[in-house]
């Protein structure tokens, strides 16, 4: 298993703190609290449960036997993330994380949110817990994503459009830390990705695991071996990390990480230090950061957890990049062959697979994450498609 | 001894408290760096907090971080900065601060910039997102340059955190006033005065107050208990507007502050 892996906050050279004093204080308990929780028999019958009974889990890994067909080579099963409550794996990390919440007697939960779905995610975890929610939002983003704003308000949520800088999701993060400073008495910040100061890229990668324990069970019991590949898209990385944590051991298996190539940060970027922690940034020259340009809002970020730069740096794990051309293509073949619309941000990992897979041999098998569903999509698809 | 400590020890020897302006370099173009810095001198501040814009300023209030996207708009980056600066180094009789992020730093190359950043005058650098536990990234290269790697030091911290960082510090203490970010407040919360003499007990490095100050009472009042102030916020904001007046009111407060 990955807890291996990081030592004092650090993925090999990446991961660590680079915050103010006064966060890092609050930063320092979370991690404490999350060092009690993690093997705590308890606290994982009570994360199981609410992973079954209201997320819906285990996931299908799902033979995908047309596309294999169409194809030709690798048999390609999907790992079904988008059948999770709330449409995508970032319920996984929002039940774990609010579970610590409540260990730590927190009345609060606070989040980030670019597009949307990790609000729309710990709103509705909030909304079942009985929290009190506010969602920081950059006032961009509210106008671009009204309808989740909507919706993470119809779930009780709070949503604070944040007018500063670019009002984009950094503007939001920034908000959020400042909230947490300010109000950790009582306060709890989920947050969404597997990027930030050290322990959140630890704690987001620990409960997305999920998705690779069931996975290697799954695969396991269906074909008697381990997969070849492991597919998924990486923008901060959290899908991805779930989907190759318990893998990472298993030397055999191909992890394969695909990045939009207008934020391509591990295959276009270099190391640095953005939003508290040392990982690969896309960057200028000077060390300011470069603006991103990616269909997918949930991939268009100029940084990446500290896990990918590690397993990048140690050769552990493959990044590759595909064009927003050939996501597009992806979308819509994934929805014909297989009657599924996978997110666009999915439909990265999908577009490699389809690449990747005819160069494969039939005995070998490959697993493509499909972290959540393409309906939040389908207006963005039909306009991009009307404009071609 | 370094420069900064000095140049405060002398204001405090002279019956003054420090007085800091803090300016965000390119902020309106950087032809105005040089007139700035050059009249703030005439003012008679201590010493210069130059900001160097980032296009991620985690620890940035709206007003300073509104003046780094100006900066950044107009072109501004770090080399352009000590280029500039370097120009007029030799007119420039009190030392500078340089508070920028880390990344543009080892964007830069530590060593480069230390050097770079001694020949434009700077003798001083504080780094927000950079914690005391991974100051071995910079501080080697610095301190052989002699430029002073100055700590920020939260009053809510633990108070082994803060004598820890107290010790640590380089050129003066910069003591957060309040919790979180940059920019002017109307009122302060806590018994400060109590707060600032205890943190000055462990050194004899001086003790400034910054974060939050923004009228002449404020510089006062936080006077009177430290060996002086950084203002931000409002000398950017007075700065953008053209208001030399109320930058000249903030540092006559300075002088008129009785001594403890």
């Amino acid at each position: 298993m990955s807890q291996t892996l990081i030592k004092n906050g650090y993925y090999g050279n990446y991961g660590g703190s680079f915050v103010p004093d006064e966060v890092q204080k609050v930063l320092d308990r979370i991690a404490e609290e999350f060092a009690k929780v993690k093997d705590d028999p308890d606290f994982n019958n009570e994360l199981n449960y609410y992973l079954k009974e209201y997320a819906g889990r285990e996931t299908p890994l799902y033979f995908a036997r047309n596309l294999t067909e169409k194809l030709g080579g690798a048999k390609i099963y999907l790992k079904r993330e988008d059948l999770n409550h709330t449409g995508s794996h970032k319920l996984n990390n929002v039940l774990g994380q609010i579970l610590l919440a409540k260990r730590m007697g927190a009345k609060r939960i606070i989040a980030e949110t670019g597009a949307g779905q990790h609000g729309v995610a710990t709103a509705t975890a909030a909304a079942m817990f009985g929290m009190e929610c506010t969602i920081y939002m950059g006032a961009k983003d509210t106008k671009r994503q009204a309808l989740n704003v909507f919706r993470m308000e119809l779930l009780g949520a709070k949503v604070v459009a944040v007018d500063k800088g670019n009002g984009l999701l950094k503007e939001a993060v920034d908000e959020a830390f400042m909230d947490l400073v300010k109000n950790h008495d009582n306060t709890f910040y989920l947050l969404g990705s597997a990027v930030g100061p050290t322990p959140y890229p630890e704690i987001v990668e620990h409960f997305q695991s999920v998705i690779s324990r069931e996975s290697r069970a799954q695969h396991l019991e269906k074909e008697g071996k381990l997969p070849t590949a492991v597919i998924a898209a990486v923008g901060g990385g959290s899908n991805a990390a779930g989907a190759f944590a318990h893998y990472i051991n298993d030397e055999n298996v191909r992890l394969i990480g695909v990045e939009p190539a207008g934020a391509a940060t591990i295959t276009k970027g270099k190391p640095g230090v953005l939003h508290g922690f040392k990982s690969y940034v896309l960057q200028d020259e000077e060390g300011n950061l470069l603006e991103t340009d990616c269909i997918a809002a949930g991939l268009d970020y100029p940084g990446v957890g500290p896990l990918h730069a590690y397993l990048h740096e140690s050769g552990r794990g493959e990044y590759v990049t595909v064009t927003n051309d050939e996501v597009l293509d992806a979308f819509q073949v994934l929805s014909r062959t297989e009657g599924i619309i996978p997110a666009l941000e999915s439909s990265h990992a999908v577009a490699y697979a389809l690449k990747f897979a005819p160069t494969l041999s039939p005995e070998d098998t490959i697993i493509v994450n499909i972290s959540g569903r393409g309906d939040k999509d389908v207006q963005q698809v039909f306009e991009l498609l009307k404009n071609k | 001894m370094s420069q900064i400590k000095e140049a405060i020890l002398e204001t405090n020897r002279q019956g003054h408290k420090a007085f800091i302006p803090y300016i965000m370099a390119g902020d309106g173009g950087l032809e105005k760096l040089k007139p700035t810095i050059l009249k703030l001198q005439e003012l008679g501040v201590t010493a210069i907090e130059v900001g160097i814009p980032f296009t991620d300023p985690v620890a940035d209030g709206p007003t300073i971080e509104e003046a780094g996207v100006r900066a950044l708009a107009n072109g501004t980056t770090l080399r352009k900065v000590l280029e500039t600066l370097a120009g007029f180094a030799h007119e420039i009789k009190i030392p500078l601060i340089a508070m920028t992020y880390l990344n543009p730093v080892l964007a830069y190359g530590i060593g480069q910039f230390a050097k770079d950043a001694h020949k434009a005058g700077i003798r001083g650098v504080i780094i927000p997102d950079m914690p005391l536990e991974e100051s071995d990234l910079v501080h080697p290269a610095l301190k052989a340059a002699g430029i002073d790697l100055v700590q920020l030091v939260s009053l809510t911290s633990t108070p082994e955190r803060i004598e820890k960082l107290t010790k640590a510090s380089e050129g003066f203490i910069y003591a957060v006033t309040v919790n979180g970010i940059t920019g002017a407040r109307s009122s302060f919360e806590g018994d400060l005065e109590s707060h600032f003499k205890k943190i000055q007990s462990y050194t004899d490095t001086p003790v400034l107050a910054g974060f939050g100050i923004s009228t002449p009472e404020h510089v006062k009042q936080f006077g009177s208990f430290t060996s002086g102030v950084i203002v931000g916020s409002k000398i950017v904001d007075s700065l953008a507007k053209g208001d030399w007046d109320a930058i000249e009111n903030l540092v006559k407060a300075s002088k008129t502050v009785p001594l403890a």
